[in-house]
Formats: structure tokens, sequence, C-alpha cells
């Protein structure tokens, strides 16, 4: 992979590593919630979203809604339909990012998207657009190592820091790579599959996380599968630098789409505990 | 992971193709592709495959001059055989050879999609054969219109799992299919169903269905003493289409002209033509043409046959499409049932849906025709599993008025 512009040429991912470095200094890792932007729609989304920061996450991970989410299991599935169904579209999205970046102008705010939708806003057109948004960095969860040269390409070029994921199955040539073009921070899967809770994570992911070390990897940040407070110390203990909760954030939505003030309190309640563990 | 990895094979046709999946799901891949590429020079395993196809499966297929469908006398028709196939499609070709690659990988359970059942039937067949363990994805919506093959599957020892996820159709049972083997792909491998998906499944696909544009070829030859002028067949996600075009590539005074699903007509929005209407982008693993809005959502297919609904296409067709070697038309809803009833009674064959749109054409071809003609059409498949459908179509009481 010969690349025009390098991960070293570039200042993207300024935010994580603020961000890394005042939470290493209090020995905390980072707690990083992730929702689907636009769920259930876009005036209770931007609520969801700015009580997450509320209640101390330290970052964002922001999904655009897809139709055919192949990578995610039923509770985003299901997250990514209410959206949709609520007209969300990648416009709707950025004006929802726009407003959260005016919001909180420091903590770090990533998005998890599939290809398709990069695709059609076109690469160059999509990175631009999300930095202005305030965008911090992108993750695409269709696109392997192998396919990534060209969004690798536009994201440094708008200064985008482009995440990377490190499966427990990757060859030591995949995890090199990793850590040689990821930014900003480093999406350890803790387990194959799909998102969810019903499947827990895997801990240890210890020996994943020390071979991304040795390969000078951004910061390692556990995800899939991660709902409860032990499992987020467990993998702070681990070497982690962070934790993504997903699904179980995404439930709590589900499960109160007809009580705002208890969906708001207990999304609350539950940051505010995982936060409590990191 | 040294001395055979840089034994690979070209993942793209072109812009188009490519491995756009998960991190996960790439050794699994990369392994399917090793093994393919060491079978390719394993004698022991062609000779099993060869074998399968001749005394199971039943190839060569034959091929058919049309005796009366035709009334132009300058245009004759023929037809290749593939529903005259064990399982009644030209599916069971590359099921076969994938059933025996994951075997050769060691792999005991095989993960397959299936729209109208086809696929799942041809993989259900392979796996009681070859003592593989199936589960069989297929959308709830299609479980309920398809029941007897999803008897079929069931008779035959596979699990078939009804998927009420999006839109409760093939391509959610596609999804499925990727969610359930990015958790086991240690055991399982996923049979895909179509010349379509990520690298290397359009080359896989293609390889173990190309036999059927080489008999056909050999077979004309034969009989006719020269090329065809055209080489007509059905597009969905290309799997039977590729197969059949692939020996002809090289001839190029031969027209491949490949025939998608035109639903309600392109005009609508209910439709499956996606290499006619649709547009560039990435879908299962592929960046090939695809049916999407603007913010590239995929958009719903729709079609009379079950399996010319795909909102994707494999990304080999795309390629022919682009460079202009292949020309892609659609056949609407209405003109398919006719040829499907034209041909039952004109020659005694009960067509496939999929296949009656490649016929509908190829009967256009030749009614134009002003000098000989002759038109190769791949008649993918048998219309036995059409019938209670094409019946309560036939019967309902809107269906000349909607003509």
């Amino acid at each position: 992979m010969s690349s025009t512009i390098t991960s070293s040429t570039t200042t993207a991912g300024q935010r994580y590593n603020k961000c890394f470095e005042r939470l290493a200094s209090k020995q905390q890792g980072a707690f990083i919630p992730f929702v689907t932007i636009g769920d259930p729609n876009k005036e209770q989304s931007i609520k969801i979203i700015k009580a997450l920061i509320d209640n101390g996450a330290d970052a964002l991970e922001l999904g655009i809604p897809f139709s055919d989410p192949s990578a995610d299991g039923i509770t985003i599935q299901m997250a990514a339909k209410r959206a949709l169904d609520a007209n969300i579209n990648t416009d709707v999205c950025i004006e929802i990012l726009t407003e959260i970046r005016a919001y909180n102008s420091d903590i770090p705010i990533g998005l998890l998207l599939y290809a398709n939708l990069v695709f059609a806003r076109g690469l160059n057109k999509f990175y631009g657009d999300m930095k202005a948004a305030g965008v911090d960095s992108v993750l695409i969860a269709d696109v392997p190592m192998r396919e990534s040269e060209k969004f690798e390409q536009a994201a440094l070029k708008h200064d985008v820091a482009p995440i990377f994921i490190a499966p427990p199955n990757a060859s030591t040539d995949t995890l090199k790579k990793v850590a040689a073009h990821g930014q900003g921070y480093t999406y350890v899967l803790s387990r194959a599959g799909v998102t969810g809770t019903e499947v827990k994570a895997n801990m240890p992911g210890a020996e994943l996380i020390n071979t991304l070390r040795q390969y000078d990897a951004p910061a390692p940040v556990l995800g899939f599968g991660i709902s409860s407070p032990k499992q987020v110390s467990e993998a702070m203990a681990n070497g982690a630098e962070g934790a993504i909760s997903g699904s179980a954030v995404v439930k709590i939505i589900e499960t109160n789409l007809n009580d705002e003030a208890k969906m708001l309190s207990e999304l609350g309640k539950f940051v505010r505990e995982m936060k409590a563990a990191s | 992971m040294t001395q055979t990895t840089q034994h690979t094979l070209e993942p793209y046709f072109g812009e188009f193709g490519g491995m756009y999946v998960s991190e996960l799901l790439v050794p699994a891949l990369e392994q399917l592709e090793a093994a393919f590429i060491d079978s390719q020079s394993d004698e022991a395993f062609q000779a099993e495959f060869d074998k399968l196809l001749h005394s199971f499966a039943g190839r060569p297929t034959p091929l058919t001059l049309c005796r009366n469908i035709v009334k132009n006398p300058l245009a004759k028709i023929y037809l290749k055989r593939e529903d005259l196939l064990h399982g009644g499609a030209h599916k069971t070709n590359q099921v076969l050879g994938q059933a025996l690659l994951a075997k050769k990988m060691g792999k005991t359970e095989i993960i397959a999609e299936t729209g109208a059942g086809q696929h799942g039937v041809a993989t259900a067949i392979a796996c009681a054969l070859l003592g593989l363990k199936c589960r069989v994805y297929m959308g709830k919506v299609d479980c309920e219109r398809q029941q007897p093959n999803v008897f079929r599957m069931e008779l035959m020892g596979a699990e078939v799992i009804p998927v009420t996820a999006g839109s409760g159709t093939l391509k959610d049972a596609v999804n499925e299919a990727l969610r359930d083997w990015s958790a086991s792909y240690d055991t399982a491998h996923y049979l895909l169903g179509t010349a379509a998906g990520p690298h290397p499944f359009p080359t896989i696909v293609r390889e173990y269905q190309k036999m059927i544009g080489i008999e056909a070829k050999a077979q004309i030859l034969e009989e006719q003493g020269s090329l065809p002028d055209y080489v007509v067949a059905c597009v969905g996600g290309g799997s039977n289409a590729i197969g059949m075009f692939h020996d002809f590539i090289s001839d190029t005074e031969v027209k491949l002209i490949g025939v998608e699903a035109g639903g309600k007509g392109i005009d609508t929005k209910q439709h499956g033509a996606t290499l006619v209407a649709g547009s560039k982008g990435m879908l299962h693993g592929a960046y090939t043409y695809i049916m999407q809005d603007k913010y590239g959502q995929i958009e719903e297919s729709y079609s009379v046959s079950a399996g010319l609904d795909y909102p994707g296409v494999g990304p080999q067709h795309s390629l022919l499409k682009e460079i202009g070697r292949a020309t892609y038309v659609a056949i609407n809803d209405d003109e398919a049932l006719e040829a499907f009833q034209t041909l039952s009674r004109t020659e005694g064959i009960i067509p496939a849906l999929e296949s009656s749109h490649a016929l509908a054409h190829a009967l256009k071809i030749a009614e134009a025709a002003t000098e000989e003609t002759v038109i190769l059409v791949n008649l993918s498949g048998r219309g036995d599993k059409d019938l209670t459908h094409v019946h309560s179509i036939l019967s309902g009481e809107n269906y000349r008025e909607n003509k």
C-alpha cells in the first residue's frame, strides 16, 4: 500500500490524542457510547447524544443509518430502521453532527457506517462534509484493510482519522497494517460475530492488545458485546484504553420509545455507571 | 502464510468487484481463495467434481432446437437445457463444486441464503449427498410464498431459518447469512448462491458454471456448424448468464445479451433491472451496479420471478456492460408470463419464470430477424416451482386488464 499522504503528515485524530492523554494522566480509560444518528428521530436523537455527553461520555461513536447493516445484530438493525423510517439521511445526519459539535467543541466524534453511504456521496465530498460537521474519525464496517487505500487517502486529505478494526483472527500482517494506517484509536474486536449484547465480549483481549502496542498502534479500544461496568473495568485491566458500548445503549432507547424523560434519565445513569468503571 | 499467498486471483473486474466485508471475514475469504486455487490443479478433486456432475447431476445437458415456437423462417432458437439438471436448474453445478471445496477445507457446516428456494434446494441436495450440516436463510415472505421448496429442503435434512429483518426477502437473507458466517467461519462455509458477493465468489461461481457455455458451444458447432449470432440468458445475480457467456466472450462476433427483470416496467419502481436502470455502488461485498437512492440506501427490487428479484448483480456483468461486450435489456412480468405459456404450449417444455425472461427476449430477436439468425438461449431452470404462482396469476381476474 503506497500512500501519498501518510499518517505522520496529518493532524487527524488530535481530539482523540488529547482525550487519551488527559485520561491517562488520571489513570482512566475512555468510555465511548454508540448510538445511531437520528434514532428514533432528529429531535430526540439530538437530546440523546447531548445526554451522553452531559453524563460523562469521553468520546462518541455515531452510526449513519443504513438499509443493509450486515455487520450489525438485531438491536442496531432496528435502530437504523427507526431512523430511516423517520426520514433520516446523510444530509440530516450532517445537520445533527453540526449541532452536536457546536454543543461541545472538545469531545472526539467518530462515525461508524457502511461503505455504500460513502460511495454514494463520493469519497472526497463525504470526508470533506464530515470534517466540516466536526467529525474526527471514520470507521467503515465493510471496508477491510485490503480495500482501504482510497478511503484512507480521502480521509487524510480532509484531516479525518481513519479507524481500522483489529479482529481476534487477524493475521500479523493485517495487525501491522492496522497499526501503521490507523489514527485516533484502534477498534479492537472482543470477539467474532456481529454487534450485540446477546453474545458477551470475550475477555481477555490482552494478547491482541499487546501485539497492537508492540506495533505502536493508536489507542486500543475494545468493542462488541460490552454492556456492563464489570466488562469495562476488565477491558481496562487487559490494557485497553477505552471501551465502546453500542447495543446496550441503543437498547435503552428501544425500550423507552414512549417515555422520553425515562429514556434520557436511564441513558444518563448507564453512561455514569460505565464511565465510573473506566 | 509465506509461500502460498502470492498465488491469488484478481479480485476486480475492471473497477468492479473487490472484497468489501468486515475485517473478520477476510481470513475466511482468503482461505476459500487459496483452497479454490489449490483445487484447480488437484486432479482428484476435479475428477470427483466431474463424476458428480456426470453421474449425479446429469451433465452434459442437451441442446434442443425449437421446432414450433419461432414463426420467422429465418430464425432458429436453440435451448441449453439446464432445466433437465438434477434439482431443476443450473444451480446444482456450482453448489456441488463449493460443497466439495468446503469439505476440502475441513468445514462441516454449510450456510446458504435463498430467495425462491432454488439455491437452498440445490444446497440441501449437495449437503445430503456429501454429509454436510446445512442451514438456509430464507426471507419470511419468501418462505410463505415458496412453501414446497421449504419442505424440499427440510426433507433433505436442511434447517430453514426464516428471516424477518428488513423486507424479509433475498437481500435480507444474504445479510443474515453474512452475520452468521462472521461468527461461525471456523467450522462453516458460506455457500453463496450466485456469481455476486465478495471476492472470490464471483470467480469461483463462474468457474463452476462455465461448463454451460463450453458444452453449448461444442453442441451448437456440431449441430449448426457455426457459432450462434446471439447468446441470451437471464440475469438476477448473474450466475447462469456468466456460466453461459464465459466461453463466448472471446468470440466477439457473438452478441451476448443479458435479460433482467423489468417487473412492472423500468419506469416504475417495481423492477429488478439493476444493470439497465441501476447505478454503481456496493452491496453484499462487491462494487457493482445496484439499485439505490441518492444517499446509497439499497432499494427493494421486484419481479414476478423470485430468482431475478435482487437489487444487485455480479461484478463481471457490470464490467461486460461497461466495456460493451454484453448488452443488458429488461423484460417485463407480462412478457415473461407470455413466453412461459408459449414455450409450454408449442414445445412441451415448461420453463422457469427466470428463464422465461431470456426466452421472451430471444423471441423478439427471432421475430425481428431479416437474415438467417441463430439464437442460443440458456434455459436455466424448469417451471415446476412456478406452477402454483403462475396459476394464481393467470386465474386472477385482473390479469388480462393489467397486460
